[in-house]
């Protein structure tokens, strides 16, 4: 079996971003860009699918700028086989991000698909449903854990508001990841060399999907969060327990 | 003019709260008519949804064997009879944001991800990067598919509504897909997204066990618990207590902290509480940039000071 993981090229989870002055996006000058932290975790987890010989290979892609490489490269010297860009000029939005991936599928043929449950740039959530949607197939997102039940079926545990639920889904499905299904490994010197040798093919957003269905959302404007008024430190509990009186918050 | 069509949730017996709160959202849309999609076994649910104040018809629809939280097997329902309305919303819970992005897709639209304003009946602001930048955007499809930040809206609590209930049955259930089980780390205190006061613990906790301080100065007060990932991750208490970006985004009137050192995906879930409380003992955490209060000290004098205290 075959396990296909969607990447995505990110501004770096510990940077803080900055709105631009002029409120037309967010300064990505010179920010350190990652792989999207879920889907770091989505490749890990089809690597452990495949060192346990539940698949024999792990294809990684990404819908992205040409230095989206970088984070293929990433992903293949963590051990991943082989990847695939499909490079695109601007942004792309889920719905139109699902039918690159559903094209891809199409050509690969993948027993199963893991994604991230989010990309923390645009903290969407969708485009692992979407796909799972226009595939035809069944999801699981916001896996904590993923367990084969014979070879055609996966248990998977999600983390929902409630609690942790269990559910199966029959193969080929799509999983998306939450955090606590893993934690990847780190990347090897001798690794990253390897990983240049592996193989990287660059389509064109215009040759996968020539014909894209679907308008994008039109984003107006950015701007800065309301920051909060600033508070005050006090000294003691006594202090601490007079304040939450006064705001009538304990009794 | 716009016409809603809600998705409504629940827990086998009671409608969830984020239900009254994208109505709220809803009504801001000055729409013609609201109507609510509920899926459930339970008709007493769908006659508490109808008398919601605002709610025009319920199309409840019955389902069996769980078939009701199976993101594959009500999606064709809410998209089939979202094709009739102008706005089809969801909650943005983990319930919704499983189901709404299958209903966007089947509708042919990208989805309009945690609305946290509603401008006017297709501009809206939403977060982005973890709610460091906010993003207003537009989109006049014909059907336009959301869901609704919940801590950006006030539950509506009138329910003098009665609205019609009409009933169907579910067609089509995904049998690719099972639903096996759900276990929650069930307590008897207040629920951490609806509740008006909120204690949390960080990794500055230390241990399962030296969780009990929290946890009783929560009953002491009445309050919910809450955690940070750190303190999930490290088995200290269950994922369903975490705040923040990839936990649980809430807005009681207090949010008391412990040895939670303030990290931006925390802050996420916690930056519309009334009045944030942070006690860490280290004077440089971040969290005390956003408190409203703060104290430098150690939680393990601190909470035991407290509870003798208040
Ligand atoms: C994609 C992504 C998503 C994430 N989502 C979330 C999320 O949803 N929610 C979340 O919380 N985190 C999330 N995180 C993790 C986040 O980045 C932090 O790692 C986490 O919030 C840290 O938890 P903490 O504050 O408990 O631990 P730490 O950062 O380790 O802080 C512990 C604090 O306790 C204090 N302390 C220690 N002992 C005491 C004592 N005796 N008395 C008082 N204070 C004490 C210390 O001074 C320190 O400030 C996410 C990370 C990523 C990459
Ligand atoms: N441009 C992209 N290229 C490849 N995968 C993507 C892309 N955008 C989103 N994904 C995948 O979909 C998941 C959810 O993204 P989103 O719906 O944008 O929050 C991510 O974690 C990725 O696994």
């Amino acid at each position: 079996m075959k396990i296909l993981v969607a990447i995505k090229r990110v501004v770096d989870y510990n940077v803080r971003v900055q709105v631009k002055p002029d409120g037309s996006g967010v300064a990505t000058d010179g920010v350190k860009m990652s792989i999207n932290p879920f889907d770091e975790i989505a490749i890990e987890e089809a690597l452990r699918i495949k060192e346990q010989g539940k698949a024999d290979e792990v294809v990684v892609v990404t819908i992205g700028s040409n230095d989206s490489q970088q984070q293929l490269r990433t992903a293949m010297a963590m051990g991943a086989d082989r990847a695939i860009l499909v490079e695109s000029a601007g942004p792309v939005q889920p719905l139109q991000a699902a039918q690159v991936l559903l094209k891809v599928i199409e050509d690969e043929q993948p027993g199963l698909v893991i994604t991230g449950k989010q990309a923390i740039d645009d903290d969407n959530n969708q485009t692992p449903q979407m796909l799972a949607t226009l595939w035809n197939r069944p999801q699981a997102t916001f896996a904590s854990k993923v367990e084969f039940v014979g070879d055609n079926q996966l248990q998977v545990t999600r983390e929902v508001d409630a609690g942790l639920e269990t559910i199966q889904v029959e193969l080929p499905a799509v999983v998306s990841t939450d955090l606590r299904l893993n934690e990847p490994r780190f990347v090897k010197l001798p690794d990253i060399m390897k990983a240049k040798k592996k193989p990287l093919d660059v389509k064109t957003m215009g040759d996968v999907l020539p014909d894209a269905q679907g308008v994008a959302i039109e984003v107006i404007q950015h701007e800065s969060p309301q920051p909060r008024q600033k508070g005050v430190m006090v000294e003691s509990v006594d202090e601490l327990i007079e304040i939450l009186k006064d705001k009538g918050l304990v009794s | 003019m716009s016409k809603v069509l809600i998705l409504a949730e629940h827990n086998g017996s009671q409608i969830n709260q984020s239900t009254a709160k994208v109505l709220t959202a809803a009504k801001q849309l000055n729409a013609d008519a609201i109507d609510v999609v509920l899926f459930a076994g339970d008709a007493a649910l769908a006659s508490q949804v109808a008398s919601l104040n605002g709610v025009n018809a319920v199309k409840f629809v019955q389902c069996a064997d769980n078939h009701d939280q199976l993101a594959a097997s009500i999606a064709p329902t809410v998209a089939e009879l979202g094709k009739d309305y102008t706005h089809v919303w969801g909650p943005s819970t983990t319930f919704g944001k499983d189901v709404m992005p299958r209903v966007a897709a089947l509708l042919g639209v990208n989805q309009v991800s945690d609305v946290m304003e509603v401008i006017d009946a297709t501009t809206f602001k939403r977060p982005i990067y973890a709610g460091n930048a906010i993003i207003t955007v537009k989109t006049d499809t014909a059907q336009i598919v959301a869901t609704v930040r919940t801590a950006s809206f006030a539950a509506e609590k009138a329910m003098d509504g009665s609205a019609a209930i009409n009933e169907s049955n579910l067609e089509n259930a995904a049998s690719h897909t099972t639903y096996v089980s759900l276990s929650s780390g069930n307590s008897d205190r207040p629920d951490l997204q609806t509740a008006s006061k909120v204690i949390s613990g960080g990794r500055g906790v230390g241990s399962e066990e030296n969780f009990k301080i929290v946890y009783d100065l929560a009953d002491k007060i009445g309050a919910a618990t809450g955690a940070s990932r750190a303190a999930v991750d490290a088995g200290y208490v269950p994922n369903d207590m975490q705040v923040g970006q990839t936990g649980k985004i809430i807005a009681p009137d207090l949010y008391m902290c412990f040895g939670i050192s303030g990290a931006i995906q925390h802050l996420t879930g916690i930056k519309d509480a009334g009045t944030i409380v942070a006690i860490n003992k280290d004077a440089d955490a971040p969290i005390f940039e956003v408190a409203d209060v703060g104290l430098v000290g150690d939680l393990f004098k601190i909470i035991p000071e407290m509870m003798e205290k208040l």
